[in-house]
């Protein structure tokens, strides 16, 4: 009984710190319509922040000029400033942009803080000091328990700061111009109200709520550079549970998780995280907009408010037979080429079904998928341990793994495709984290951090050259096949919904049927991509579900361009043949990749075909005026 | 269904106390409307009476409280769009909604595959299939020569003809028009209308439209009813709504004017 209550009393704790990051994500949401990839950054920079700020300051513990506490809110501040900074200088630019344009600069902001906190204090665990004045146990009244200070004091800091917020929102100017701006943007712009100040002033407040709570945690745990994606990732579950842009929502999403958390790991202590996600998809299976989300105030059907994207119209007859002039190249050189070249070809090979794969959900199907890799890896694990497990041959191994890819996209994508934009960006994340943390912790099966070894092709393919040819020939068809199904009547009615889904509804094209074969399909394809991937390797491991391969995934397709139908092959040939050897070259690939990101997005957003295309299109219409 | 035998065919369109909130303000309050085959039938009102709420609830894009909608004696009430169209109703937007990404001919085509149930093909592509069929409706309409412009170039007057296009593909027994001629030059309005009253007689289409430009209504329509804060307020011939004390005192005057 005591445990219980001591693991409750833990959970309230966890549930704090998560509220204080959620509230900023959900406030921040709100009002800008953007989903702060980059807000577990300032909630691994408000740690480390404070780490410094304490540890320089105070000394080792005692109290220094600025003492723990002074440092834990200078910390804040800093990170608010952070905030700011992004905002200003990345952000404000994009709020015109379709909403995947911001995502991915924020994602960018997330690879560059990776290394920049890298590089700033180094690989290894930092420790923080204890909070003077809460250190050791307290002795609980009534219960006869002792309990950690500072976890008590955590624990009454989540509900304050839920009162303190509800004063600022509805008892200040700022605060009510911030609630009017979440219901109608527009509105209050034609008010007068200086939105630019608004907009800052929301990323400073949400920036500073991360920022808190990161060197809050410094007492509790050490400080590390995971720190980011972990707590993104749950900050997603709970403001996507709570309903985003509620900020009570999200107080009952971090009771919820917290406690979870804190009950399944005396349950189940292995799957914690996929008992979070359980948990969510039954809440948005009873409630879609989250617990105390509202849905959209209005049913009545709006024109698509993202910009139109471009006419796609067939290739012309110039660029065609270039394309099949290089084909036939990669088919023409293998006999010429040695062992390490016949890999990058097969790698080549492999990238481009992957960012095919994606771009047909992107593109066509304008849904963003933060969480790609993950079918690229339960293809390649399913081809693994076949191999392992059963000594499967490898026509068994490659033809399982877009099954397996295929039916884990039917079932996490049943989730995606039945939310909105963002939302379903959020889940695609969370999902993919949750195939990783499979792949990491159920060892037994999996290996864990060691991954399957000896997922050998067959000895008909083990020749360099034969395989590279087999990986040729499935790959170019596969990607062939998706992109005749961008042409065909399944892409367009994709097509239909992304640019105007009442109208689509409107003319009997069933949303979320078409939109989750289009899911299953693009994952199935991956698993392919991602089964020939272990075979060449040898091997598998969890990184291949990682959150880079996933971003890989997605700079291929924006290299290429989104609004292209070639363009993930153009994207993926460029990003795996010139980029993938520099980038893994150097040290500070994610600083590289996230500037990379972000300039794409900032001066290049339509990709290297779109910008090709801006060349051909006139004369296209031309030609095609005339006939 | 009805067990007499002499009874006449149901109309094409049967609304019976259709009845919606929002926030506790009834928007529509117990709406009946009836339209028959080849009829035209104008839905009119001061702004906010609840003509595009009657529209959304009979298209299904908002699902009525309480109420029925039958369609030829079929009850439709709140299905999903997609199979109120598949039950023959087309309808046009009152803010336009054609696919950006797509040619005037490839719309068509999208609302014919989508009629014939040819969605889910992944290998022929879409811009051979039922082209011929897509040019019969664009040339209906008017619009064959701009089959292979982007709707997004269009003329405000020439998108509504594309919507008008899409909406026939599913060979409708209801066209539903949400202010089909808003945003148009006079001398456009009429020559869409007079498209829209020939297709209907035609192919016996029950159209049912709303309208602000009170010269459309009572030079195009069979009948008008009049809405009034989610009530029908009067319904009847042109002429008869027109000369009615109480549809002046609704407008204050401005139709009189």
């Amino acid at each position: 009984m005591d445990a219980l209550i001591l693991q409750a009393l833990n959970g309230l704790a966890s549930a704090s710190s998560l509220f204080l990051v959620a509230s900023g994500l959900t406030v921040i949401f709100g009002v800008s319509r953007i989903v702060n990839f980059a807000h577990g950054s300032l909630y691994m920079l408000g740690a480390y922040i404070g780490w410094t700020l304490v540890t320089r300051f105070a000394g080792d513990g005692s109290a220094g000029p600025l003492g723990f506490w002074g440092g834990v809110l200078l910390a804040a501040l800093a990170v608010g400033l952070i905030g700011v900074a992004i905002e200003v200088l990345l952000l404000r630019r994009l709020y015109r942009a379709p909403e995947l344009f911001p995502l991915l600069a924020t994602f960018g902001v997330l690879l560059i803080v990776q290394d920049l906190a890298l590089w700033i204090w180094g690989p290894q665990d930092l420790l923080g000091p204890r909070a003077p004045g809460l250190r050791g146990a307290a002795e609980l009244p009534l219960l006869g328990l002792r309990f950690p200070r500072y976890e008590l004091f955590l624990i009454v800091l989540g509900p304050v700061v839920l009162g303190l917020l509800w004063l600022l929102f509805h008892r200040t100017r700022f605060g009510v111009l911030v609630r009017a701006a979440t219901e109608d943007r527009e509105m209050v712009g034609a008010l007068g109200v200086d939105q630019r100040a608004l907009f800052t002033g929301v990323f400073f407040l949400g920036a500073t709520l991360a920022g808190l709570a990161g060197a809050l945690q410094l007492p509790r745990e050490s400080v590390n550079l995971h720190m980011d994606l972990a707590v993104i990732v749950e900050a997603f579950v709970v403001v996507v549970v709570g309903g985003l842009g509620s900020l009570g929502g999200a107080f009952l999403a971090a009771l919820l998780i917290g406690e979870l958390h804190a009950f399944g790991i005396l349950v189940f202590p292995r799957i914690t995280l996929v008992l979070v996600f359980l948990v969510m998809a039954v809440v948005l299976v009873l409630r879609p907009h989250g617990l105390l989300g509202a849905a959209p105030a209005s049913a009545a059907p709006v024109a698509s408010l993202s910009p139109a994207a471009p006419v796609i119209r067939p290739a012309p007859a110039l660029l065609r037979r270039l394309g099949y002039a290089a084909l036939t190249l990669a088919f023409a050189l293998p006999p010429f080429l040695g062992d390490y070249a016949l890999g990058v070809l097969a790698d080549l090979a492999i990238f481009t079904l992957f960012a095919t794969s994606l771009h047909f959900l992107m593109g066509p199907g304008g849904m963003a998928s933060f969480g790609h890799a993950a079918y690229f890896g339960i293809g390649a694990y399913a081809a693994a341990l076949l191999a392992h497990h059963l000594a499967a041959p490898m026509a068994a191994g490659i033809a399982l793994a877009p099954i397996a890819a295929g039916l884990a996209g039917l079932g996490f994508g049943w989730f995606c495709v039945r939310l909105s934009g963002v939302y379903s960006a959020m889940l695609t994340l969370a999902f993919a984290q949750i195939a990783w943390s499979v792949a990491f912790q159920w060892v037994e099966v999996t290996g864990g951090d060691n991954g399957i070894l000896g997922v050998w092709p067959d000895a008909w393919a083990r020749d360099q050259l034969v395989f590279t040819y087999l990986v040729l020939a499935l790959c170019t068809g596969a990607a062939f096949l998706l992109l005749r199904a961008v042409h065909a009547p399944f892409g367009y009615a994709l097509r239909a919904l992304r640019d105007s889904e009442p109208r689509a509804a409107a003319i009997g094209i069933p949303a979320v049927l078409v939109r989750w074969l289009a899911f299953a399909f693009a994952a199935a394809m991956a698993g392919i991509a991602g089964a020939l991937f272990a075979y060449g390797r040898g091997s598998v491991f969890p990184t291949l579900l990682a959150i880079p391969r996933s971003v890989d995934a997605l700079l291929m397709v924006l290299l290429g361009g989104v609004q292209t139908v070639t363009g993930p092959i153009w994207g993926a040939l460029a990003y795996a043949g010139l980029s993938e050897q520099l980038v893994r070259a150097t040290d500070h690939w994610r600083l590289v990749l996230g500037l990379a990101i972000v300039v794409l997005v900032l001066f290049f957003p339509e990709g290297l075909a779109g910008a090709a295309r801006r060349w051909w299109e006139p004369r296209m219409d031309a030609s095609s005026a005339r006939t | 269904m009805s067990s007499a035998a002499v009874s006449p065919p149901p109309p094409t369109l049967e609304a019976r106390g259709l009845v919606r909130s929002f926030g506790g303000v009834r928007a529509v309050d117990g709406v009946s409307l009836v339209v028959h085959a080849g009829e035209l039938l104008a839905l009119i009102g001061p702004n906010g009476a609840g003509k595009t709420t009657c529209f959304n609830l009979i298209g299904g894009q908002l699902r009525p409280e309480a109420g029925t909608v039958r369609l030829a004696g079929e009850d439709i009430t709140g299905l999903p769009p997609p199979r109120i169209f598949r039950a023959g109703v087309g309808r046009t937007f009152q803010i336009t909604a054609t696919f950006g990404s797509m040619t005037v001919r490839e719309n068509v085509q999208m609302a014919l595959l989508s009629a014939a149930r040819r969605l889910f093909g992944l290998w022929r592509p879409a811009r051979e299939a039922m082209r011929g069929e897509a040019e019969a409706l664009l040339a209906r309409v008017g619009m064959a020569e701009q089959a292979n412009r982007a709707c997004g170039v269009l003329a405000y007057g020439d998108l509504k003809r594309v919507e008008l296009a899409v909406a026939l593909a599913g060979a409708p027994r209801l066209l539903l028009m949400d202010e089909p001629t808003a945003g148009m030059a006079p001398a456009e309005r009429g020559a869409l209308m007079a498209l829209v009253a020939r297709l209907a007689r035609e192919s016996g289409i029950a159209v049912l439209f709303t309208e602000h430009d009170m010269d459309v209504v009572f030079g195009h329509a069979d009948r008008v009813v009049v809405l009034d804060r989610g009530r029908v307020l009067a319904e009847g011939a042109p002429e008869a709504v027109r000369a009615d004390p109480r549809v002046r005192a609704a407008y204050l005057g401005g139709m009189a004017a």
